[in-house]
This record gives C-alpha cells, sequence and structure tokens, in this order.
C-alpha cells in the first residue's frame, strides 16, 4: 500500500501539477465548463439532472482520462525515466495503480468539484428564495457519480494497457482515440440489440444499475489484463 | 572466504540467434569498483539487466548479494543502485523531489531521507539548487543528481551503466572525481560499465573485458597489463638499423622491438634494465637522445585483446 502512495505521491507532482500556471488552467476551464457555465446557462434546471447533464458528468471526466492516460507508461519509457523506475524496488501492481488511481482521481475529482460549484451557483442564484436545493432525484444523481467513476476507471484501465504496449504518447493517444469511438458506437450497438421488452421493463435506475455492472466487469477484466500484462522483462526491451 | 557480492556461472541471454550474454562466469568481492570493459554492443547493459533481474536468462545463473536473479529479483533491486543508459530523473519535478520520491520509494523514514538528500547534495555541490526543475540543470549536473539517487538509500551494490558517457572530458573527468570520492567515502561496491579505459583505469581495482557477449579476460588493471604485455620502453634518437634489431631481439629480456620512424619502441620481460641494451645500441653506432620506460596502458591491453579475439 505504501508503494501505491509514493506513487501516487510522484504522480501527482509529476504528471498533474508541474509545469508552472497553464498546468492549472485545464482543470480550471473544465470546472468552470461544469460549475459556472452550464450551471448558469440551465439555471435550476441543472438540479434536475437532465440527460445532457448526465452526459456531461460521464463524458468530460473521461474525455480527461482519455487525455492523460496514454502518458502513463509510453511517456515514462519516452522520457527515459521507465527503465529506472523498473530497476528500483518498487512494485509492478503500484507502479500500475498509483498511476491508475491519481488519474482517475484528477479527473473523477474535477467533476465532482465542477457539481458542487454548479450547487452552489444555481442555489446562490436561483432568486425566488426558499430551502438549499439538491440534484434531484438524489438516487439518480449518486448512479450517475458511480457510473462516471467507473466509466473513468474503464478509461484508465483501457488506457494504461495500451500505453504498455505503445512506445510514444502519441501512438497511445491516437489508439484510446479511436478505441473511444468504437466503445461509443459499440455501446450503443449492444444497447439496441437487447431485446425490447426487457429494456422497456426496466426502470431508469435499473437500467443505470445494469450499464455499471456492465462497466464494472469491463473494469475488473481490463485492470486485470494490464496487471498481467506489466512485464519488467518485457517493458524493459521495448 | 565471504561469499562474493556477485557471483555469475555460465550466464547466457540469447535473442533469437543474437547471443547478447555468452557464458558468462564471473565473481566480484565486495568493496571494490569492478570495470566491465568492453566495445559497443558487447552485451555490457544486458548482463545488468540481467544482474538486477530485469531479464530472464537463456541458460546459466547468477547471485547478487546472495539473492538469486531469477527467484529473489525484488531483494536485489531493494539492496542494490542503478544508473543506467539514461539519468532516469523526472524533468518536471525538481532535484530534491526527485530523490524523495526514490527515498520512498526505498522505504526510508521521512527524517533520514531528508538529511541523506541534503547530505548528498551538499557533497555534489548541487544544495542550492535543489528546488530548481531538473529540465533547466545542465547534463553534467544531472547525472550527478542521479549518481546521488542511486546511492540514496545506501545501497552495498551500485550499478553504473556508462556514467560518462557522451559528455565533454572535463564534464567526464568532473563526474570521474565526484564518483571517486562518493564511492570511497560510501564504501559501496560498484559495477561499472563502460568503454572509457581512461574512467576503468582511474577507478576500478578489477576489470572484466567482454567482446560478443563472451568474457575475455578478468582481473586487476595491472594483472591484464602483465598477461598482455610486460613493460615498455622508447628510444628517441638516430642510426638504427635492422641489424641493431635484431640483435635486441635476441636478448633475452626483449620481448618484442620495432622501429617506428626514429623511435625504438621495445616490450621488455621483468623489470630489466635499460643501460645494458642502450650501450649495444651505442656501441653498433646509433645515437640516443632519449629514453623513456613506461607501462602499457589499459587501452593497450584492451586492443591487445579485442586483436587476438578477432584472430
Amino acid at each position: 500500500m505504501n508503494d501505491i502512495w509514493t506513487m501516487m505521491w510522484k504522480e501527482s507532482k509529476d504528471l498533474l501539477f508541474q509545469g508552472g500556471w497553464r498546468a492549472s488552467i485545464r482543470p480550471l476551464l473544465l470546472i468552470g465548463i461544469m460549475g459556472i457555465y452550464l450551471p448558469l446557462q440551465f439555471g435550476l434546471q441543472w438540479l434536475a439532472l437532465s440527460p445532457i447533464e448526465l452526459f456531461v458528468i460521464l463524458w468530460i471526466p473521461f474525455s480527461v482520462i482519455i487525455s492523460f492516460i496514454g502518458d502513463a507508461i509510453a511517456g515514462e519509457r519516452e522520457r527515459h525515466t521507465l527503465e529506472t523506475l523498473l530497476a528500483s524496488r518498487i512494485s509492478d501492481r503500484a507502479i500500475l495503480l498509483g498511476k491508475v488511481v491519481v488519474t482517475v482521481g484528477y479527473a473523477w475529482g474535477m467533476a465532482l468539484g465542477g457539481l458542487l460549484l454548479g450547487l452552489i451557483l444555481v442555489n446562490l442564484f436561483r432568486g425566488n428564495g426558499g430551502g438549499w436545493m439538491f440534484y434531484h432525484p438524489f438516487d439518480l444523481f449518486l448512479e450517475a457519480l458511480a457510473l462516471s467513476l467507473l466509466t473513468c476507471l474503464l478509461g484508465a484501465s483501457a488506457g494504461v494497457l495500451v500505453s504498455l504496449r505503445t512506445s510514444t504518447v502519441r501512438q497511445a493517444q491516437q489508439i484510446l482515440g479511436i478505441g473511444t469511438v468504437v466503445l461509443v458506437f459499440g455501446g450503443i450497438s449492444a444497447l439496441q440489440a437487447l431485446p425490447a421488452n426487457f429494456v422497456a421493463s426496466l426502470t431508469y435506475s435499473q437500467f443505470l444499475l445494469l450499464v455499471m455492472a456492465v462497466i464494472a466487469v469491463l473494469d475488473a477484466i481490463l485492470l486485470g489484463v494490464s496487471l498481467v500484462s506489466f512485464r519488467r522483462s518485457r517493458l524493459i526491451l521495448s | 572466504m565471504p561469499e562474493p557480492i556477485i557471483h555469475i556461472e555460465h550466464l547466457s541471454r540469447f535473442f533469437g540467434t543474437v547471443k547478447a550474454v555468452d557464458d558468462l562466469s564471473l565473481e566480484v568481492p565486495a568493496g571494490i569498483v569492478f570495470g566491465f570493459l568492453g566495445p559497443n554492443g558487447a552485451g555490457k547493459t544486458t548482463t545488468i539487466h540481467l544482474l538486477l533481474g530485469l531479464l530472464e536468462p537463456t541458460t546459466g545463473q547468477a547471485r547478487i548479494l546472495g539473492f538469486d536473479t531469477r527467484t529473489q529479483a525484488d531483494a536485489i533491486r531493494a539492496r542494490s543502485g542503478a544508473l543506467l543508459e539514461f539519468a532516469g530523473l523526472y524533468e518536471r519535478m525538481s532535484a530534491q523531489d526527485n530523490l524523495d520520491f526514490y527515498g520512498r520509494i526505498y522505504q526510508m523514514p521521512a527524517p533520514d531521507r531528508r538529511a541523506r538528500i541534503k547530505e548528498l547534495l551538499t557533497h555534489l555541490e548541487l544544495w542550492d539548487r535543489r528546488r530548481d526543475q531538473v529540465s533547466t540543470w545542465s547534463r553534467g549536473m544531472k547525472q550527478k543528481l542521479a549518481v546521488a539517487r542511486t546511492l540514496l538509500h545506501h545501497p552495498p551494490l551500485v550499478f553504473l551503466d556508462e556514467p560518462t558517457a557522451g559528455f565533454d572530458p572535463i564534464a567526464a573527468a568532473a563526474l570521474r572525481e565526484d564518483l571517486a570520492s562518493l564511492v570511497a567515502r560510501e564504501g559501496v561496491t560498484v559495477f561499472l560499465t563502460t568503454h572509457n579505459l581512461t574512467e576503468a583505469e582511474k577507478l576500478c581495482a578489477q576489470v572484466g573485458v567482454i567482446r560478443q557477449g563472451k568474457l575475455v579476460t578478468v582481473g586487476a588493471p595491472d594483472e591484464l597489463r602483465a598477461r598482455t604485455g610486460g613493460p615498455q620502453a622508447e628510444i628517441v634518437g638516430r642510426g638504427f638499423t635492422e641489424q641493431m634489431l635484431a640483435t635486441l631481439r635476441e636478448r633475452p629480456e626483449v620481448a618484442h622491438a620495432e622501429l617506428h620512424n626514429s623511435h625504438l619502441l621495445l616490450e621488455l620481460r621483468g623489470e630489466s634494465k635499460m643501460g645494458p641494451l642502450v650501450g649495444l645500441l651505442v656501441q653498433a653506432g646509433a645515437e640516443v637522445e632519449e629514453v623513456r620506460r613506461g607501462k602499457a596502458s589499459l587501452e593497450d591491453v584492451f586492443l591487445t585483446l579485442m586483436e587476438e579475439e578477432q584472430r
């Protein structure tokens, strides 16, 4: 566990928060869209979790993950730091999980920050008095957050697997870009392939739970394959 | 007798038909700088990768610090330091954070880590710039920082893979000096690969020469000199003839004699006196201006070994 913390410490310093003031623009921009621009546009409707909002909650953190995670191993390889890391005592699992956790935490944390800011702004600006309003229905809000976390994990697990097998960050990002398109259309096709009466029998909440279960299984498979694929002898030769 | 810190038996690593390391057997005692010499592509880096357990050997085995490289690689990596082909520094992080990260990896408690970082950076005259991003540093400074990282957790053994490769002579000499002083101070065993023979000569108590994956020879630099050629002498003057050369070659103390321009080069057997040889030349009519004695450099030894292997 200590090793994972160590890796997370390094990742947060190296990947996300270094590079001067410009590095802070990216998260601020996204939090600004999710927490200021969209809530002010939608007003009270923002708290009612419309399909657009659900899409934003899922898509923005996922796209952040996809743009960052390609750097995980391919970036270390490109910057010639991987060999030294592999020659140290840190475990394979710690390297991999440390990178996944920080990237997921960064993207998902940004989404949470945006939602919290949006909640505060909408309540401050709604102007008609009354009590404090929260996202509703609340169970849907929780499901949307969980689904967002699982899609982040899906992007990170797939990304780290791609990053293990590519020699440059650019190559990893290209594959992940194409993979995202395949995933979206594959997901839509899979949903269309489900029997219509089965889908119609599900409540919105049950439908989300079903999607979450499928994504959770995919997460576990991809993360497992990444852990198995992380072989020092192969990485040192790549 | 204490177990050698590195014990290699018939170690081989093949990549397809290429024999990167071929039946290597070697022992390195504790507390010395061992130079692993060889031309580019000789198998030096692959050997380090095998010893760190980063690559599986095709055949043979190696024990490092008493641990088997196949089954106990984690234990080896926990107890050794490595500066490999690249410095391996995180350029967007500060020097202090780079060392701090590796200190955390090696599970050093925070106060020890801080004290050790200060000690090493001060010794290497980098302390004042510890908070700078590494990307702003010169190549020499980065390499010094990488050396500090290698020694950070007090490992009993460090692997240095061509630490001065690509440096200009002044920077290389400065880094060598820092390396020598640190190694002496820390008392670690160093496995140093290099194709820089001056470096090996200055730093190493023992050297092994590798060519095309095979160990050609191993021993102290002086032993190698003795094995591949005795003491040398150079006689500068005029009037040297083939007849004089023939006479010199018949002398028991002369192993080899040849004429280069007006320089007579002799390879001697043992610590022979030069007086009788010079006397012979003068008597035969040569005009001797200067006599210089010297030992074969490690470079001469290395080139001789490479030529012998090629034959």
